[in-house]
Formats: C-alpha cells, sequence, structure tokens
C-alpha cells in the first residue's frame, strides 16, 4: 500500500492540484478535466493492442532473432526495420517507450531504438495522412522527406555522446 | 476517435493473441501477463501526464495559441513557437488543424512548421516516461538535438514551399 502510494504520488499531487483549480477557476477546471477524460479515453482506446503486441513479441520473439534483426550486426535492415515499425504505429509518443524498452530488452541496438522512436513521432502513417489532409500535400511530403534525414542524425549524435556505461546503463534498465 | 490504424492495430492484436492462444496457452498468458505488467509499470507516468496535458490545454487552449503564434513573425515567432511547441502535447487531430488555422491567421510556413516539429519530436511533459527507459543523458540529449534539428526542418521547409 505504501509503496502505491509512493509510484502513484505525482499523480496524486496533480489531482489534487486539478480539483484546486476546479474550486478556484471552475472554467479552467472544469475544462481541463473534460480534456483529461477525452485524452484518458483516447490512450484507453490506442494502448491495449500496442501492449498486447509489446507481451506477445517478449514472449515469442527470441533474443537471437531479435539481435538479428536490429542488433549490433542488423545493418542496414535493423535501422530500416526500426524505421518501419515506428512509422506504423498508431498512439502518442508515450507510448512508444515502452516498446522502445522490449525492443532493448530483446537485443537491438540503441540506434536502432532511437530511429524507431524518431519515425513514432514523426513519420507515423496515421498521422501522416492527417497532416496531408488538414495541411496540403506538399506540406506533408516535405516534412517527411526532410525528416528523415533528421531522425538518422539525431538518433547518430545522441548514440555518439553516449559512453559505453551509460550506454549499458541503458541495455540493463530495460532487461530489468 | 477509433482511426482506420487503430483498428487495424487491434485486428493484429487480437489475430495475434488467438494464434499465439491456439500454439500455446501457457505462453498466451504470460504475455498477456507481461502486456499487464508493463503497462502498471508506466501508468503512474502516463497519468501524470494525462492531468498535465488536461490542465495546459485548459489554460493554453488551441485559440489562445494561435493567436500568440499567429501575431509573431520572425525570428521571435518562431522561437515561441518552438517552445509552446516542445511543452504541450497535442494529439495530432488536434495539432494539425491548429497549424492549418495558424497559416490561415497570418503566421508564416518558419513558425508553423517548426511548431508542428517541436510537437511531434520534442517532450517536455513526457520526459519522465522517457527517463525511466533511457536515462537523463539520453533524454536530455534526444529532446536538446531534436528542438535544434526542428528549426533545421523549419527553415529548409520555408526554401522548399516557397
Amino acid at each position: 500500500m505504501k509503496k502505491l502510494i509512493k509510484r502513484y504520488k505525482f499523480f496524486i499531487v496533480l489531482a489534487v492540484i486539478n480539483s484546486a483549480l476546479v474550486i478556484i477557476y471552475p472554467t479552467i477546471g472544469q475544462k481541463s478535466l473534460n480534456i483529461t477524460w477525452r485524452n484518458t479515453l483516447e490512450m484507453l482506446s490506442v494502448l491495449p493492442p500496442i501492449f498486447i503486441l509489446l507481451g506477445l513479441l517478449d514472449v515469442w520473439v527470441q533474443r537471437e532473432t531479435m539481435i538479428k534483426l536490429m542488433g549490433e550486426k542488423s545493418g542496414f535492415v535493423g535501422v530500416l526495420l526500426a524505421f518501419f515499425l515506428g512509422s506504423a504505429a498508431a498512439g502518442p509518443l508515450y507510448a512508444a517507450f515502452p516498446v522502445a524498452g522490449i525492443l532493448l530488452k530483446k537485443g537491438s541496438t540503441f540506434f536502432n531504438v532511437l530511429i524507431f522512436i524518431g519515425a513514432w513521432s514523426t513519420t507515423k502513417i496515421p498521422m501522416l495522412l492527417f497532416e496531408a489532409s488538414s495541411m496540403g500535400w506538399v506540406f506533408m511530403i516535405s516534412r517527411f522527406i526532410i525528416d528523415i534525414p533528421v531522425i538518422v542524425l539525431i538518433a547518430y549524435i545522441t548514440e555518439k555522446f553516449l559512453n559505453e556505461k551509460e550506454k549499458q546503463y541503458i541495455y540493463d534498465n530495460a532487461v530489468e | 476517435m477509433f482511426s482506420i490504424f487503430t483498428i487495424i492495430l487491434y485486428i493484429l492484436a487480437v489475430g495475434l493473441l488467438i494464434f499465439s492462444f491456439l500454439k500455446d496457452r501457457k505462453k498466451t498468458k504470460m504475455a498477456l501477463k507481461k502486456a499487464w505488467k508493463a503497462f502498471e509499470n508506466i501508468l503512474p507516468q502516463f497519468l501524470s501526464i494525462l492531468i498535465i496535458i488536461g490542465i495546459m490545454l485548459a489554460v493554453l487552449s488551441p485559440e489562445i495559441i494561435s493567436k500568440i503564434i499567429g501575431q509573431q513573425s520572425g525570428w521571435i515567432g518562431m522561437v515561441i513557437a518552438s517552445i509552446i511547441g516542445s511543452i504541450t502535447l497535442i494529439p495530432g487531430f488536434v495539432a494539425f488543424p491548429l497549424a492549418s488555422a495558424l497559416l490561415k491567421s497570418g503566421a508564416g510556413i518558419l513558425q508553423t512548421a517548426v511548431f508542428v516539429s517541436t510537437l511531434m519530436m520534442v517532450g517536455i511533459v513526457t520526459m519522465p516516461v522517457e527517463i525511466k527507459y533511457f536515462g537523463k543523458k539520453a533524454t536530455i540529449l534526444r529532446n536538446t538535438l531534436a528542438f535544434i534539428f526542428s528549426f533545421v526542418i523549419a527553415i529548409v521547409m520555408g526554401v522548399v514551399i516557397k
């Protein structure tokens, strides 16, 4: 029980703040509750399949397979796979991190995981279609094309700035 | 709310789950257990993010955002757009209509593009989740680089689209 409260401490504080808002500034507080509720529903609608797939991947895909596909020696195929995996996703960016955790646990390189995160954040196919419809195809396609080298650059530089110890920490953290 | 892609994701998940169940019941049960554990593990952070986004969007409504960014131009406009984009986390179906409204209300391509890019790549609110998996250094590095590159993306887009 104590552990539970400790884990949810920050959330409880925020819930209290929001309740205070409802009392002090009813319009803002009420509006924030509405938005939170809507986002919660959206989250609950996209998360179940993502986490089920994550669980299945954890159980069925062997570490050796993942290392071959996205590990040290996977080369260009690994990068491509990371990119497509991220692009095919649906759901907010914060849902990508637990998936990234499983990929790391299974032996994907941190570089490929960063490519995956980059793709999930900017080149998700469902979002691209929506972008094209509201911003126009020129905007969407130019952003898409410019984003690809940027995703690779961000992944490359981030990885280069981390020393072996820091990377090892990330891998160990994922296995726990 | 249920886009076609979410539906595809559901079909994929349920299909594979059934397939998995037929092949090995015990493993499937374990997969579901792991799915739940992974979810419960990150749930406190998810819930916190949801409330922060709620409060933030209640204060910084799309109307106010478009007022702030729409009126500013030049570098100052870009910086303001990038800061708002970095802090807020808006789902795509709100973000793009907002961005297109920005363009119509007089914001330039540069300001709009930097707003869209930071919105997607930089997540200050989601940093606690990211840190949990990647550690502090990698998280800060990734977000800082994404912030800087959002300007590069915007400038290149400004050149391409004009």
